[in-house]
């Protein structure tokens, strides 16, 4: 079988999950669920062995083959992690949740469809070599997280969180998709390992700059980066287990993905290099920074993800610097990528048992807010083991891996200096600023967030639970991922070659052509170095910064609320509802005058400007039919009938006059030989004028002052102008007859034909009957709709106002 | 002829259109009569005032109007016809209820939007 069809189990068990919460309700409907990720990761593993010597799979299924959409599964070192991410975190999370969510309390069926789906699309996210799946995928994953964040959808809270998730990476999924589509303009291929391969003359494209942007954006809003991840702290409403996988190990990683993914496409431009760079080192230090103001232990960790994600970016940016110096495989930045993936791996392990032990403090102490805890550590020990084993980690301190992955990435940063090319030397330091006082506050909230919740007093009174101890069960999947934890500092090189370099290949293809030649080893100790006293620096300032924390916490008053970069998405949100609001009730005044003035200035501008623009104005005098004076008499009739309807201050007046504007156009038809149609006028207009005089009659008599049309200025404009447009195209019309009419063949064959001397006749229900039916159904539809009218008064009911009536 | 018949058909359309901009529902049918008529005669006018004879077979008549605008019009007035006996009718009956031929009341109401 291919495998691309493995992708699709837990979409599949989704489909029938509902049916076993229905059917079996003795059982945690969350064992059913924990099928789809074990196999998937027992699947998965299988592949380790052969991909780690440089080998890769396809497996496809042809979708669309016609549009050559097909959905493309493609296993190499990067996906294959990835994969093993999802699958394995998976399983711990669902795990997790068994005993997280209650099974009577919980609607378990939603919650577990959804995160099944959402397994799916982000297995196809980290899998798909055509981009339009890879898109399809993506969106797939915005959707589920959306209704994943909005899970207590009773929740006002809950579902601001998961609308601003969506907003933000929906945005961020169209960009992406443009990006795309660019990308298949310029290299003639969906596939991206087809794009890959001949990457090299893609950057003379002028979509180039514009995919690389576009597709950054995609990246940037789904793995949070500055000054998109405002919606990740809001998505901190979602159940813990949600919160642990999604927005911490998996979905934020995306992002991540997409950028190692396009590396080999888009490092050969500069501003690749540097957006990357420099928006991750930013990100890094502006959330380590705003950690330490959260109050929250979820909040606390969101910012962490930030931080961190900031710094696996601003790892890729640094490992893209490869592709611009001469022999990168020399120097030292083939420590980049090989970093990036290694503390990916890190951060999945450390900050999804740091949410774990977040859900279980919540769970069992009632309170997820860091002023109400503290001392927790004596109640709960495995716990604070756990939160205390991540937190190390994330601070990057040994015997954890964190501190393997810290050092590489001040290794990654130092080595920025040796690159001269880029004229580098004055940002250098900046750089290395910004990374060293991102890692002292990440020290800084890795201390606060444990010892403030485990250490000091405990507020007995604030707490809502009898803190203890969470069940076993609860504490299985964090304890698995804080040993995991410890296990990679200790073998960090098994881990590198195994699943590491093939993913460093993946990113960086033109350097390396196997894993072998990956020139890296881990180790916990390279001498007194650089990065030694930097990592000594970090430590002890960020110990001092930490026992201060009281005196300068004062600094995050300093910037009020209505400035932060959520207050501005909230205004963005506002302008869009009530600015939008405001613009189209400006225009739509619900005045029919109004919307006539709409069109008839339409009607002038686009007519006389096409006229005029196009030269399309001629007036040909050659060939007119000469005046008589009785046509010049009725002409003067015509005008003295209209201007009396115009004038008339009587309303019956004006019926009158237009009788006799009717009667005379009949007349009209008379001296231009068209006797049928002078009949017809002559028994309509009666009629009308008799309709007319029936209506005006019949009605009411409440408020019928007879006034004169008032004058206004406005609507005279418009209306001459209406007029000067009319007689303007008909005198050019008239002017340019091009073709002769058709009307000889009727006038010849009328009789031979038909059988008929009136010609207007015998086109009216012989040559051009077609007309003459559909005009009787007019007039029946019309007479029935009137009898309708007269007739039928359904809303009309005693002692209601009729006006009332909607 | 042409080019006064085409100044004559714009006063119609002049008027026609000053009218539809007014506040009373019965001067706005009005108007819409008399925008008709405009076309009616723009048909004409625009088919050409040449030719003897009007379009009906006569013995050794060989310049005949051209028939085809006039079966045009024919039926168009047919239809305007229709379609301003129920206009009219619909205004009388908005009269009835709404009590007013005011176009500057007859809005919708704000629940409505």
């Amino acid at each position: 079988m291919e495998f691309v069809f493995i992708l699709f189990i837990p979409m599949i068990l989704a489909m029938i999950i509902p049916i076993f919460y229905k059917k079996i309700p003795g059982i945690h409907t969350g064992w059913v669920v924990l099928i789809a990720p074990v196999v998937l990761f027992i699947y998965y593993c299988t592949y380790v062995p052969s991909i780690s010597v440089g080998q890769t799979f396809t497996s496809q299924f042809n979708w669309i083959p016609s549009l050559d959409i097909a959905v493309v599964s493609y296993l190499d070192g990067l996906s294959l992690l990835f994969s093993l991410l999802i699958t394995g975190i998976g399983t711990l999370v669902v795990f997790y949740s068994i005993f997280y969510l209650d099974r009577t309390r919980e609607k378990l069926h939603l919650f577990y469809v959804y995160l099944l789906l959402f397994m799916t699309a982000m297995l196809g996210v980290v899998q798909s070599d055509h981009m339009i799946t890879l898109y399809m995928f993506w969106e797939l994953t915005s959707i589920s997280s959306f209704l994943l964040i909005g899970y207590w959808y009773k929740r006002e809270r809950s579902r601001y969180g998961a609308l601003k998730s969506m907003m933000i990476t929906v945005f961020g999924g169209l960009m992406m998709f443009a990006a795309f589509l660019m990308l298949a303009e310029i290299g003639g291929t969906y596939s991206i390992r087809e794009l890959i391969a001949n990457a090299n003359g893609m950057i003379e494209s002028q979509l180039y700059l514009w995919a690389l942007f576009l597709l950054l954006l995609g990246a940037f809003t789904k793995s949070a980066q500055f000054p998109f991840y405002i919606w990740l702290p809001d998505a901190m409403e979602a159940p813990t287990p949600v919160s642990a996988y999604l927005h911490s190990a998996t979905m934020v990683k995306a992002g991540l993905y997409l950028v190692a993914r396009f590396t080999p496409i888009f490092a050969f431009s500069e501003y690749w290099v540097w957006t990357v760079t420099s928006v991750g080192l930013f990100t890094m230090l502006w959330a380590s920074f705003f950690a330490v103001k959260q109050t929250d232990l979820k909040g606390i960790l969101a910012f962490s993800t930030v931080s961190q994600l900031g710094l696996i970016m601003s790892l890729l940016g640094a490992a893209s610097f490869a592709f611009h110096v001469e022999n990168p495989a020399e120097t030292i930045f083939k420590y980049a990528a090989f970093a990036a993936i290694f503390h990916l791996i890190n951060h999945a392990t450390f900050k999804g048992s740091l949410f774990m032990v977040a859900g279980i403090i919540d769970h069992e102490a009632g309170t997820r807010d860091i002023r109400k805890l503290g001392g927790l550590m004596s109640v709960m020990p495995i716990s604070f083991t756990i939160a205390f084993i991540g937190t190390f980690s994330m601070a990057g301190i040994p015997p954890f891996n964190g501190f393997l992955s810290k050092e590489m990435f001040l290794t990654s940063i130092l080595s920025i200096q040796e690159f001269s090319s880029f004229s580098m030397n004055q940002y250098f330091y900046l750089f290395l600023a910004i990374a060293w006082i991102g890692s002292i506050f990440t020290f800084v909230y890795s201390m606060y967030f444990v010892f403030h919740t485990f250490i000091g007093k405990r507020h007995q009174d604030l707490l809502p639970k009898q803190p203890h101890e969470a069940p076993i069960g609860m504490l299985i999947a964090p304890a698995i991922l804080a040993v995991l934890v410890v296990v990679i500092f200790f073998i960090p090189n098994i881990i590198g070659d195994t699943f590491i370099k093939p993913a460093v290949i993946a990113i960086q293809p033109f350097l390396y052509t196997s894993p072998e030649e990956v020139p890296i080893h881990v180790a916990a100790w390279h001498g007194f170095k650089m990065e030694f006293w930097l990592t000594v620096g970090v430590i002890a300032i960020g110990f001092i910064l930490f026992k201060l924390i009281p005196k300068w916490r004062r600094v995050y008053e300093l910037v009020p609320d209505s400035v932060s970069l959520n207050a501005m998405y909230n205004l963005i949100m506002a302008f869009f509802e009530t600015g939008v609001n405001k613009i189209s009730s400006s225009y739509m005044r619900g005045s029919i005058r109004h919307y006539l003035h709409y069109m008839f200035y339409g009607f002038i501008v686009l007519v006389i400007g096409t006229l005029f623009l196009t030269n399309a104005f001629v007036l040909d005098i050659t060939k007119l039919s000469p005046i008589h004076l009785y046509e010049v008499i009725l002409i003067l009739v015509l005008f003295a009938g209209t201007l009396t309807i115009l004038l008339a201050k009587s309303r019956l007046t004006s019926i009158i006059a237009l009788g006799a504007v009717g009667y005379t156009v009949a007349l009209f038809f008379v001296i231009f030989k068209a006797p049928d149609l002078a009949l017809t006028q002559l028994v309509i207009e009666t009629v009308s004028v008799a309709l007319f005089l029936l209506a005006f009659y019949h009605l009411p008599k409440l408020n019928r002052h007879e006034k004169r049309i008032r004058f206004r200025i406005h609507n005279a404009i418009v209306a001459f102008g209406v007029g000067v447009t009319v007689t303007l195209v008909a005198l050019a019309a008239q002017s340019q007859k091009f073709v002769s009419s058709i009307s000889s063949y009727y006038k010849e064959t009328v009789y031979k034909e038909a059988g008929g001397e009136n010609m207007v006749n015998v086109i009216l229900v012989d040559y051009r009957g077609f007309d003459t039916l559909f005009e009787i159904a007019v007039l029946a539809i019309a007479s029935l709709g009137i009898i309708g009218m007269i007739k039928l008064r359904l809303t009309k009911k005693k002692g209601e106002k009729p006006v009332e009536n909607k | 002829m042409e080019i006064l018949m085409s100044f004559v058909i714009g006063f119609l359309f002049m008027a026609a259109v000053y009218l539809m901009l007014s506040r009373s529902l019965l001067r706005i049918i009005i108007g819409t009569a008399v925008l008709s008529h405009g076309a009616h005669l723009l048909l004409l006018t625009m088919g050409g005032f040449g030719g003897d004879a009007p379009p009906v077979l006569q013995h050794g008549e060989t310049s005949y109007v051209d028939p085809l605008p006039q079966a045009l019009i024919l039926t168009a007035i047919v239809i305007s016809f229709g379609v301003t006996a129920f206009f009219l009718v619909l205004a009388y009956r908005s009269y009835q209820e709404l009590e007013t031929d005011n176009m500057n009341l007859l809005r919708g109401i704000d629940e409505d939007d």
